[in-house]
């Protein structure tokens, strides 16, 4: 670009400039500032008030991060908690890469409509598709149907529902399109060329999936696993309505100190505690180089 | 003769196949059973199937519970896309457009909604509104619906931004064009179906949303949450009959996105 049409251009932007940057800043800023980072503000102020007789008392105090670190019982919580949610993303990265090169590699055509059918579960209610699982592994549900039918079970068996096998199973099942999505992603990315050169100089499938596609949609699989990662972290749908009574996770601890329990402080500490487990994730991810995706 | 070395062929993709159709299955055998579930001529939701009819829909039509959180449902959605799509579209143009102190900053802060955790998003509000003493209604499940569509909305938008040509631009100003001239007839067309793609999103997100309006809710219930207080007391093939009718609507308008989408690459 010559010299002359630059400063043409930018004669004619320079008296908007200021006013163009503030008019397209400042309502988003001034929104997220006051309804979202004031509000979490609050609640790290929060989470140092402490519940007496009821009433919060403003004044600063380590006490429910006390109480959190000394009681067993939440402590359990809280190791399942990501215990699962760690287990949960292992899970859904396992299933989407297969998954991503076949759509990517074989689709053909119908690539679209494979991705498509990737999202379909996502359009039908949250709610209604966890409550499936209920219909699934029921004591009634479709697999004692099919296990009594096809006469490997003599009764219908209640091994299958309210356990932490089926809290993991419906999470791995609601989160997976969240995985998927950034890994077709990564493997619509991945050049023909490098897995052609690859096979040309006679790598097995196993040494080309482990040394050229795994490091090139890492980035990929490591923005779904963020995303799969706090999304169970901060769930409660789930373990209320497939986990059994000690199956509870942070979530539920958290929705009832803020329902029922009525203790807002100690339920904003474990907020905190979860916010605390998410960062150091996000920042495990970020490290890895990840952003570009974000 | 064979060659001492051959090239090795990729790996045959009738194994990788049986694999994707297991996780297809997998994915969508819920979907399935819900959809099979709503046309049980039984009184609960639960097997066994005792037969098929349309009872459940025709229950579903006279409901007038689930039609007056179905529109509440519709409200919340229709204000917070409209909201996140403007702000997210906001904050997009001032990420590509200018540098200013703290950009990256701005831009991660942005996505802290849909990073965290919604429950850490519901309680701050609640705790936040409690504090400022605002009573809960629709309108705060609108402002916390809106704080989690707008990075839905930002992200495609900017990535659609970022791969604007400037010399388009460069030449309407030089044409003599004013911004707002520019704006409407260079860049907006440019980004049209990211815009489109983006409020989309926050609708359907917002639409299907549970934890945050858990929190953020009033007497007023919207579908998901008419939802949730059925799931814990009576559970009828109603509630299958209203996720497969959620779902047919979506698809439609999914399929409706996707052939604007196509038009605007023909244009």
């Amino acid at each position: 670009m010559n010299t002359e049409t630059m400063s043409v251009a930018r004669m004619r932007r320079r008296p908007g400039l200021q006013l163009g940057l503030y008019g397209t800043l400042l309502p988003p800023l001034v929104w997220m500032t006051l309804l979202y980072f004031v509000p979490i503000a609050l609640l790290l102020i929060y989470s140092f008030w402490r519940l007496e007789s009821f009433e919060i008392v403003q004044t600063f105090s380590l006490d429910n991060f006390k109480t959190i670190a000394s009681n067993a019982a939440y402590r359990r919580v809280l190791v399942r908690t990501v215990a699962i949610a760690l287990g949960v993303t292992v899970i859904d990265a396992a299933i989407a890469l297969p998954l991503g090169y076949f759509i990517t590699r074989h689709g053909g055509r119908y690539r679209q409509l494979l991705t498509l059918l990737v999202i379909l579960p996502l359009w039908s209610s949250y709610l209604v598709r966890v409550f499936a699982w209920k219909i699934i592994l029921g004591y009634n549900g479709v697999i004692n149907t099919v296990l009594l039918s096809l006469g490997i079970l003599t009764t219908p068996s209640q091994a299958f529902l309210y356990n932490s096998f089926a809290v993991t199973l419906t999470f791995v099942h609601v989160w997976l399109p969240f995985m998927i999505l950034p890994v077709i992603t990564a493997f619509e990315q991945l050049p023909t060329s490098l897995l052609e050169a690859s096979a040309d100089l006679n790598a097995r499938p196993w040494t080309t999936f482990r040394r050229i596609i795994l490091p090139l949609v890492m980035p990929g699989v490591l923005a779904g696993s963020i995303n799969v990662f706090a999304l169970t972290m901060g769930d409660f749908i789930t373990p209320s309505l497939v986990g059994g009574a000690s199956d509870i996770m942070l979530g539920n601890v958290i929705a009832s100190q803020f329902g029922v329990s009525y203790n807002w402080p100690l339920g904003a500490a474990f907020a905190l505690v979860v916010m605390a487990i998410v960062f150091s994730g996000l920042a495990i991810v970020l490290r890895r180089g990840a952003l570009e995706t974000l | 003769m064979t060659p001492a070395v051959r090239p090795r062929q990729p790996p045959r993709p009738w194994l990788l196949g049986s694999i994707a159709v297991l996780i297809y299955g997998f994915l969508n055998a819920p979907i399935a059973v819900l959809v099979i579930m709503s046309f049980n001529d039984s009184a609960i939701l639960s097997l066994p199937f005792r037969g098929v009819t349309l009872d459940w829909y025709w229950t579903t039509f006279g409901d007038t519970a689930i039609q007056a959180s179905l529109l509440n449902s519709l409200k919340v959605a229709a204000a917070a896309t409209l909201g996140a799509t403007t702000l997210g579209l906001l904050a997009a143009f001032a990420v590509y457009r200018y540098s200013f102190f703290g950009k990256t900053s701005f831009r991660i802060a942005l996505n802290l909604p849909i990073l965290l955790p919604g429950i850490v998003t519901g309680v701050a509000m609640l705790a936040y509104f409690s504090q400022l003493g605002l009573g809960l209604s629709l309108g705060t499940v609108m402002v916390g619906h809106v704080i989690f569509g707008l990075p839905v909305a930002f992200g495609p938008i900017l990535a659609r931004l970022s791969q604007f040509p400037r010399s388009l631009e460069e030449a309407a100003y030089d044409l003599g064009a004013r911004p707002g001239q520019v704006y409407r007839g260079v860049i907006f067309p440019y980004i049209r179906s990211a815009v489109i793609a983006g409020a989309l999103l926050a609708f359907t997100l917002s639409f299907d949303e549970v934890v945050v309006t858990l929190f953020l809710t009033g007497r007023e219930n919207t579908l998901p949450m008419e939802i949730w207080s059925r799931l814990r007391t009576d559970i009828t093939p109603e509630i299958a009959a209203v996720a497969t009718l959620v779902l047919a609507a979506s698809t439609l308008l999914v399929l409706m996105s996707q052939w604007i989408a196509h038009t605007d690459e023909v244009v």
